[in-house]
Order: structure tokens, then C-alpha cells, then sequence
């Protein structure tokens, strides 16, 4: 179906299954429940799991295929970003045209940007990324704070022109949707203790997530997938076989350009602002995380990434010193204060420190990251009980 | 008129003069050796031909067209095929997918953006690789990592990635160079097995005697730069120029 193979339709169909659940399997433990703090099934942080997991996905198109690192995609993100809230100023409120411009938009401003980082390889073409990415962060500053509104970053006004729907006349900001149906409304489904939150905005997000992923999908099985799986293998190779690696590898930039900007244009369909901070060096090395994390080359592997960093980043900050005193109340005062002492510094400000610690044990243990743990498990639960002179241990795939 | 045309080529380094107004020609349809001591400039003339060195002067003509100033893929194109010293194969990819490479070069040539086919689809593409890893006797090897294979294997997968494309000339960097004698041996038979099934030309840069006089039709002498003669095997035995170039290296 849809152009796949079997076992391809069977993980686009779980794929599909778990976005589509996904309210309700992060949102595990009843509402009023002392951990209700780990539930993650809130639409701001659902909006941002399908949203970087887009970035990743489009990001491993060209890190996982390629082996071309780019540290520069966040300034992807940013443009489209921009692009999106000025569609909102300009034209209308409808998310379509918006994610359509801003998509649009980062894939020219990659094509330039790639055309020019993509004559060197290696460390060199991730320097010039890097130097392209802070480059137009320092330039929404500065030079072009006409169209970035530099500091204060691009918001929309009662008085923008808004062509299509004209001004709002009752004086409350309106807010994008998608003909008529507004990216804040929530349906709250209250089931016994649970309560799970059905956000619009999280499920369009969702289905534009998931169609990238199926992109991705084809990109992977197709000829031009393996051409560009052949390019990280061995370039001398390609040029001596009658193929010119430059507009291979140019293409599979420009597409994740394409996927970082229209990842951007969702942040702002989200909520209609766009700030230079996005297009900060953190930002783009967060996405090079997100997919080494996940696994890097594998189809899934940026998506968990993805959900792990923006997991970590919303559920351990909001841990808070208070918080862990309740937890190891039952122990001793002078040893709680000690025990409460040492993992403050890893959650709230400090969960930075827990990510990084994670990171490296997964990148030691686990180097083809978290889809290679998944893989072992599985692996593991198949031999179980299976005769014992059988290997334990699979190859991953 | 040659196939390959090479007239009066000279390239520097610095101050080496690497090659020395070299005049080649191999003609359609023969095995044509180009042997020489170290440092004869072999490897700096074979990449003038592939597009990696340009000359300083001189014309490289290969099927009546200039090859000089064109990128090795552009050469690739023409007709011309490489194999290198050390097998430079996709050790990422599965020896089918390596086969299978070339066959999209010589049809869809250097670039096409197909995204929206799956590769199994592309059955003619299938077909044919599987039908090259017949002809080399690596069907049964059809799924494995081509990384994870023997030198020897690795050695006949690029041979078949070379061959899949059906190059006009093929050109072969020594190919047995660090061979143990019996991978040597199965390279001299994989390579007369390829030259009795098919026509093509071949142009071998070899250090090994053996190789050389096993396969070669013609052989060119190469001496600092310069070719010294271009014999059958027979008269290149025992020519004195050419015991002078080696200074007893090798006792032909």
C-alpha cells in the first residue's frame, strides 16, 4: 500500500496508530495522581514532540543518508518561522498558506546556503553551516530587523493588514486556525481519574508530521535513497562511476531545509510569534542530539530523539527542589537534605546536566542510539527461551 | 587510430616532470599493459585519463572526443571505467545495491532526482545486477555487507561494478597490487574470463610481470615520463631499454 512493501505499510500503520494516541499514552496516570508531573499528554509539549520530530526526520534525510553534518539548521527553522508569521500579518490566519510560504522560503534560503557550504565536506562544511546559521542570527539582530523585528521578535498586531480575513474588529488577537477550526481549541475527554487533552493544533501537527515521515519513507527505499546512502559510502566511487555527488547531496540539503522551515512555519501556526533565538547555535546542535540520541540513519530513531530531549527538557525542569523533599520525605533529615541536594542539580535549571549524562551514556553503550537499544530488547525477548547455544546477540540493522 | 588517443601529454610537480611528451595509443578491442619502475609516472598518466590530473599540455582523445577538462563522471559517461589499486567499492551497501549503482548511472546518467520509485521496483535494474553477479560467480553473496568481504571478493565485486556499465575502456590501476599468488591467479582468470566473453578494451598499469605477460597484447615501457617502447609481449622479453630502465628490479 502507498507505494510500500508489506513490512514498510505495517510500520507506517503504527507510526499513524501512535501519533494519532498519543493524548492519551502520555497522559498514563490519573490526573490528581502524585505522578501526574511525568504526564506529557499537554498540547504545547505534544505541538513541540510532532514538530522537532519533523525537524529530525528531515534532518536525518540529510545527516543519516548523506553523513553531511550541518550544524546550521536551526537558521531553517528561524526563516521559516518568520516567513509564517508574516504570511499571518499579510495574507490571513489560515495555517495552509503560511507552512506552504514558509517551507517554500527555507528551501531557497537552503539551496543557497547549501550551493555554497556543499564545496567542502566534513568538518569544513559543518563550520560553514555553523557560520551561516550564527550568521543570520546576528543578521535578524541587526540589518534586518525591518522584516525580523529584532529583539522584541515578529508578533502579530490588531492593525496588520490580513488581506483575506481583514482586522480584527473585537480587539482580542486572533489566532491561526485552519478554516475556522482555531490551533488553541481543546477537547478534554475526562475518563474516571484520567483526563486526556484532543488538541487541533497537536493534530495538525500530527498529520503534517506524519506525512513527512512517509516522504521520508521513500526517500529511504528509493533509488535516489541509495544514491545518497552511496555518497556518505564512498564519493571517489560515485564520481568514477559516471555520478555527480554535488546536486545529489545538494538535494538531500535542500529537503531538510525544506522540513526544518516547515517544522518552523509549525512552531508559529502554534504560536504566532518568531524570535532570532531560534536560529541559535543551541537550536541546531539540539536537532544534531535529537538524532544521534534516536539513532542516526534509522527511520524512527530522530522521532524518539526528538520526544526524549523535548521530554527531558519540559518534565525534569519543572522538578523542583519542594518536590523532591516530598519524595524522600521517609528519609532521615540529615541524609535527606544530602539526597535532595544531589539530584536538585539534575532536574529544574539543571536537567541539562541529566540530558548530557544520558547523551554520553547513550552514545558509549548505545551508538546506534535509542532505536539500537530497542533493537537489543527485542532481540533479547525473541531468544528468550529459545535453545541456548543460539547467539544472544543480534546484529542490529 | 586508437581508441585512446594520448599525444604529447606533459605534466609537472614542482619541479618533477612527472610525465615527459607521452604519446599512447590503444587500440579497440586489446589488452594494452603500461608497466614501468616506480615513479615511471603509470598512476599520474592514468589519472590524466580519468579527469583527476589535468596536463599541462598535450590531448587525450578517447572515441574522437577530447577528454581534457572534464570531471571523472563526465569521463565515466564516455565510456571509460575505472578500477583501482585498492577495490574502492560502497562498503555500506549490500553487493547488490553496489551493482546496482552503475546500472542507474549508465541509464538515468549523472543525476536524477527518482525519489518516488522504490528500488525494487526498477526490475530491469534488478535484473541486470543480478545478471552481473552471475557472470563473476557472486550471486550466492547477493545480500551480504560489502564490507564484510574477502579483498579477493571485494576486488571482483568492482570489476563487476565496472563492467555492469559495459565501458567502451577499462581501465585497471594495478589490480593485483598486495595480492598473496593465488588471488593474483584468480584475477588473471576473472580478467581473461571477461576479455573471452566480451569486447572491450583494456589498459592495465601492472608491477607484476606475471600479470602482465599473462594477459597483455601490447605493452607500453614507461621510463621517467617518457615511454621508452611499445612492443608485443614476445619482443619486450630481453629489450635492452627496457633491462636498463628496471636496472634488474624484475628479470623479464
Amino acid at each position: 500500500m502507498f507505494g510500500l512493501d508489506k513490512k514498510d505499510t505495517k510500520f507506517l500503520w503504527i507510526v499513524i496508530a501512535l501519533t494519532m494516541l498519543t493524548p492519551i499514552l502520555l497522559n498514563p496516570f490519573p490526573t490528581d495522581s502524585g505522578l501526574a508531573q511525568f504526564n506529557a499528554g499537554y498540547p504545547a509539549l505534544m505541538q513541540r514532540f510532532a514538530i522537532y520530530g519533523l525537524m529530525a526526520i528531515g534532518f536525518n534525510i540529510l545527516f543519516g543518508l548523506t553523513g553531511y553534518l550541518s550544524f546550521g539548521h536551526a537558521a531553517f527553522l528561524g526563516v521559516g518561522s518568520y516567513a509564517a508569521v508574516w504570511m499571518f500579518k499579510l495574507l490571513s490566519m489560515n495555517v495552509i498558506p503560511a507552512i506552504i510560504l514558509a517551507t517554500v522560503v527555507a528551501g531557497l534560503f537552503a539551496l543557497v546556503i547549501g550551493y555554497i557550504s556543499l564545496r567542502r565536506s566534513g568538518i569544513y562544511f559543518s563550520i560553514l553551516t555553523l557560520a551561516f546559521a550564527e550568521m543570520s542570527y546576528r543578521l535578524a539582530y541587526s540589518v534586518f530587523t525591518p522584516i525580523t523585528n529584532g529583539e522584541t521578535g515578529l508578533q502579530i498586531k490588531l492593525d496588520d493588514p490580513r488581506v483575506l480575513d481583514g482586522a480584527a474588529t473585537d480587539g482580542a488577537l486572533p489566532v491561526p486556525g485552519l478554516f475556522g477550526l482555531n490551533m488553541n481549541s481543546t477537547y478534554t475527554v475526562d475518563l474516571g481519574a484520567w483526563s486526556f487533552d484532543l488538541n487541533a493544533g497537536y493534530y495538525f501537527c500530527a498529520v503534517i508530521a506524519v506525512l513527512g515521515f512517509y516522504m521520508s519513507l521513500r526517500i529511504f527505499r528509493s533509488p535516489f535513497g541509495m544514491m545518497l546512502r552511496a555518497v556518505k559510502s564512498n564519493q571517489n566511487r560515485m564520481n568514477y562511476t559516471g555520478l555527480n555527488t554535488r546536486p545529489y547531496t545538494l538535494a538531500a540539503f535542500v529537503i531538510s531545509g525544506m522540513y526544518a522551515g516547515l517544522a518552523g512555519g509549525l512552531l508559529a501556526a502554534m504560536d504566532p510569534l518568531a524570535g532570532a533565538e531560534r536560529m541559535q547555535w543551541t537550536a541546531s546542535g539540539e536537532v544534531v542530539l535529537m538524532t544521534i540520541l534516536g539513532g542516526v540513519g534509522t527511520l524512527f530513531g530522530p522521532i524518539i530523539g526528538a520526544g526524549f530531549i523535548k521530554y527531558c527538557e519540559n518534565i525534569f525542569s519543572k522538578i523542583n527542589e519542594n518536590i523532591l523533599h516530598d519524595w524522600f520525605s521517609f528519609l532521615p533529615d540529615s541524609l535527606e537534605s544530602v539526597v535532595v541536594w544531589f539530584f536538585a542539580r539534575f532536574v529544574g535549571e539543571g536537567w541539562h546536566l541529566t540530558l548530557g549524562v544520558l547523551f554520553m551514556l547513550i552514545v558509549i553503550f548505545l551508538p546506534g542510539g535509542l532505536v539500537e537499544g530497542g533493537q537489543r530488547i527485542a532481540a533479547w525477548y525473541r531468544n528468550r527461551g529459545k535453545s541456548e547455544d543460539k547467539a544472544t546477540k543480534q546484529p542490529a540493522e | 587510430m586508437g581508441i585512446l588517443e594520448v599525444k604529447g601529454v606533459n605534466k609537472r610537480f614542482g619541479g618533477l616532470q612527472a610525465l615527459g611528451d607521452v604519446n599512447l595509443s590503444i587500440k579497440e578491442n586489446t589488452v594494452h599493459a603500461i608497466i614501468g619502475p616506480n615513479g615511471a609516472g603509470k598512476s599520474t598518466l592514468l589519472n590524466c585519463l580519468v579527469g583527476k590530473l589535468i596536463p599541462d599540455s598535450g590531448s587525450v582523445m578517447f572515441d574522437g572526443q577530447s577528454v581534457l577538462g572534464r570531471k571523472p563522471h563526465e569521463i565515466n559517461q564516455m565510456g571509460i571505467s575505472r578500477v583501482f589499486q585498492t577495490p574502492e567499492i560502497f562498503g555500506d551497501l549490500s553487493v547488490i545495491e553496489n551493482v546496482m549503482i552503475p546500472c542507474f548511472a549508465k541509464r538515468d546518467g549523472a543525476f536524477r532526482m527518482h525519489a518516488f520509485e522504490t528500488v525494487a521496483q526498477e526490475k530491469d535494474i534488478v535484473e541486470q545486477a543480478e545478471m552481473m553477479l552471475a557472470d563473476v560467480n557472486m550471486l550466492d553473496k547477493r545480500n551480504m555487507h560489502a564490507a564484510s568481504m574477502s579483498r579477493g571478493d571485494k576486488r571482483r565485486l568492482e570489476m563487476a561494478m565496472c563492467l555492469v556499465q559495459n565501458p567502451k575502456l577499462l581501465l585497471l590501476d594495478e589490480p593485483t597490487a598486495g595480492m598473496a599468488r593465488a588471488d593474483t591467479n584468480n584475477t588473471i582468470d576473472l580478467l581473461k574470463e571477461i576479455k573471452e566473453k566480451r569486447d572491450i578494451t583494456m589498459a592495465i598499469i601492472e608491477h607484476d610481470m606475471h600479470v602482465v605477460f599473462s594477459l597483455a597484447e601490447r605493452i607500453t615501457v614507461l621510463a621517467q615520463g617518457t615511454p621508452l617502447v611499445e612492443e608485443t609481449p614476445e619482443n619486450i622479453k630481453g629489450h635492452p631499454k627496457v633491462r636498463e630502465a628496471y636496472l634488474g628490479e624484475a628479470q623479464v
